[in-house]
């Protein structure tokens, strides 16, 4: 049974890493509606840098993190500000293939720049090991990620749902005219929204790095998993990407327990028949 | 309807399913690749049957605007099939593409009322989802699949009794080129009956077909059917003609590679799945050559370019320039 809670807490940790990671990509898939296949090549440049940071230039930990949210987000900035701005308008299938692009050439450009090895994070004494609490031991570094992952949840929500930038977000996404009638910049709210979605990246990224490694193919082995995240969430609902990444994070490690042979798919056939039965997701409303 | 009218009609149909230049020059430019490039057979039964799987992915995507992420699991469980009958004592060709075909058809079949169902971004999510479930079971099947080794033991008879398959792929090249021949035809046929020209409205106003009477649930799920069959024969073509199976032909990479070479070659015109195929492969062989990382970071900035500048791909490019041309020699 001890065991078993402890199977249960690795699930929600893991929950917790796909949250942070796919929180941004709720906010530029899921909100803007900008087919973002680029998002876990800016968690990947997220990484790397928080992961160099530590490594070569001896940062602490939490200072890493930091910048490695805000190279994600500049880099973001900048991609969007070149390349995503032009095809906002343009059909998903362009918006794909054009951010796939991005993504071929960073895994290309981190394997030539960095080398194709695993790259390991260092994490401080603090964040180390195993907090006992009664006959539960729990590790430092999940209960950190938990917290975190709880923290951003809430901070999310809010900006979204009770601040007037999450306001006009949501109208420019609505009827984009009209909220440029109103007198609202949407090119430049746009490209702060994208940062911010790049900048989660970075973030969770970095923070991922301890428990899923980090080498040039990161890109493109989480990608699906993070696109299964949002769209079974509900695209456009931070809430219902929170439920999922729960939802999946729990399946999938009680689920290699139990199944072994089986592995991931046991996840893919969850979210099929999640999104057959409902397909505008867990907390979407049909459109 | 006054006659007029009809004849017009007709008229237009007849024009639509008239065969253009870039056709007849392609499947021409084919067949002199043969003797051409003698020492090229296997990339060119590549190009063949790459072109196939992008052309099955034009019916639904070019035609129906059904966007597949996934399309590669019909590719791969079509490659699986044939290659297992293969390996287990029948290795008669053309029977073997014919269950290939059956079997990625059958799948098909089975999610296209899912389908049909979806739409937007979610169509994108089920396929993907369909691609990583198979890709997945054939790595957690090695007993049945070969697992990471790939699929062995294929053993070929002679094509219609009479062709043994050779070591230099001569056999192989005209077999690829005559059942990727015969399904372009079939396709051809298929887009130009009313039955691809619902297809079409679909794509173009999917709210107003079903106010004609037509049923865009079975016009899609006949689509996705068809589409998943000729995905299944290519696959089967592969592994006949390689005779080994590997994971990656069920794999994402793979599902993302068909939906680019269709963007190069240009949608919506079959034979751009060919040429875009061609393309790809040929740049792939040149580029790779050099360096495989190379060869990503140009693929990303060649999809970069493409996706700010060229729509169309190269079908609309060669279009515009055999219509320029075709304007030159005949003066209004």
């Amino acid at each position: 049974m001890l065991g078993f809670v402890n199977i249960l807490l690795g699930g929600i940790a893991y929950g917790f890493v796909l949250f942070l990671m796919a929180g941004g990509l709720s906010i530029t898939l899921g909100l803007m509606g900008f087919a973002n296949m680029a998002h876990a090549a800016l968690a990947m440049v997220g990484g790397y840098t928080a992961a160099l940071l530590i490594g070569k230039a001896g940062w602490p930990f939490l200072a890493a993190v930091v910048m490695a949210g805000l190279t994600a987000a500049l880099t973001g900035a900048i991609l969007e500000r070149t390349l995503f701005r032009r095809l906002y308008q343009a059909s998903e299938l362009e918006q794909v293939l054009l951010t796939i692009g991005v993504v071929y050439a960073a895994i290309a450009a981190a394997t030539y720049l960095v080398g194709p090895e695993q790259m390991a994070i260092a994490v401080p004494a603090w964040l180390d090991g195993n907090l006992r609490i009664g006959p539960v031991d729990l590790n430092r570094y999940r209960l950190f990620l938990i917290v975190t992952g709880l923290v951003l949840l809430v901070s999310l929500v809010g900006l979204i749902e009770h601040t007037t930038f999450g306001a006009k977000i949501r109208a420019a996404v609505f009827n984009r005219r009209m909220t440029a009638s109103c007198g609202i910049d949407v090119d430049k709210l746009y490209a702060l929204a994208f940062a911010l979605g790049s900048a989660l990246a970075g973030i969770g990224g970095a923070l991922s790095v301890k428990l899923l490694g980090l080498d040039p193919n990161f890109p493109i082995k989480f990608l699906t998993e993070l696109l299964i995240v949002v769209s079974v969430g509900g695209l456009g609902s931070l809430r219902g990407t929170f439920l999922a990444a729960m939802l999946f994070g729990i399946i999938d490690v009680v689920g290699k327990y139990l199944l072994p042979e089986i592995g991931a798919f046991i996840i893919y056939a969850t979210a099929l028949a999640l999104l057959t039965v409902r397909p505008q997701g867990l907390v979407g409303r049909p459109r | 309807m006054s006659d007029i009218t009809l004849d017009l009609a007709r008229i237009m149909v007849v024009n639509r399913a008239r065969w253009t230049t870039i056709e007849v020059a392609f499947w021409i430019a084919a067949a002199a690749g043969y003797f051409l490039f003698p020492a090229k057979l296997v990339l060119l039964t590549q190009m063949l049957i790459g072109g196939l799987f992008a052309m099955s992915l034009d019916l639904l995507l070019g035609y129906g605007g059904i966007a597949s992420f996934g399309h590669a699991a019909f590719f791969g469980l079509g490659a699986y099939a044939a290659g297992l009958l293969a390996a287990h004592g029948w290795g008669e060709p053309l029977s073997g593409v014919l269950f290939g075909g059956l079997a990625a058809g059958g799948l098909g079949l089975a999610f296209s009322s899912v389908i049909a169902k979806v739409r937007g971004a979610a169509v994108l999510m089920v396929t993907l989802c369909i691609g990583l479930l198979l890709f997945e079971a054939a790595s957690r099947m090695p007993w049945l699949t070969g697992g990471d080794t790939g699929l062995q033991g294929i053993d070929m008879w002679p094509l219609l009794g009479l062709f043994e398959f050779d070591l230099f792929g001569r056999t192989a090249f005209w077999y690829a080129y005559a059942v990727a021949f015969l399904l372009y035809l079939a396709a051809r046929r298929y887009i130009h009956s009313p039955e691809g020209l619902a297809l079409k409205g679909i794509r173009e106003n999917h709210d107003r077909v079903p106010m004609l009477g037509v049923s865009t649930a079975r016009r899609k799920m006949i689509a996705f059917t068809i589409s998943a069959t000729i995905a299944g024969m290519a696959g089967a073509l592969l592994a006949q003609t390689t005779q080994i199976v590997a994971l990656e032909t069920l794999s994402f990479e793979r599902s993302v590679a068909a939906l680019i070479m269709l963007t190069v070659g240009g949608l919506g015109t079959l034979i751009g799945g060919f040429i875009g195929a061609a393309t790809f492969i040929w740049a792939r062989d040149v580029l790779s050559a050099l360096n495989p990382v190379y060869w990503m970071f140009w693929l990303g900035l060649i999809l970069i370019a493409l996706m700010l500048t060229a729509r169309g791909g190269l079908v609309g490019a060669l279009t515009l320039l055999t219509n320029y041309l075709a304007r030159e020699r005949h003066p209004r």
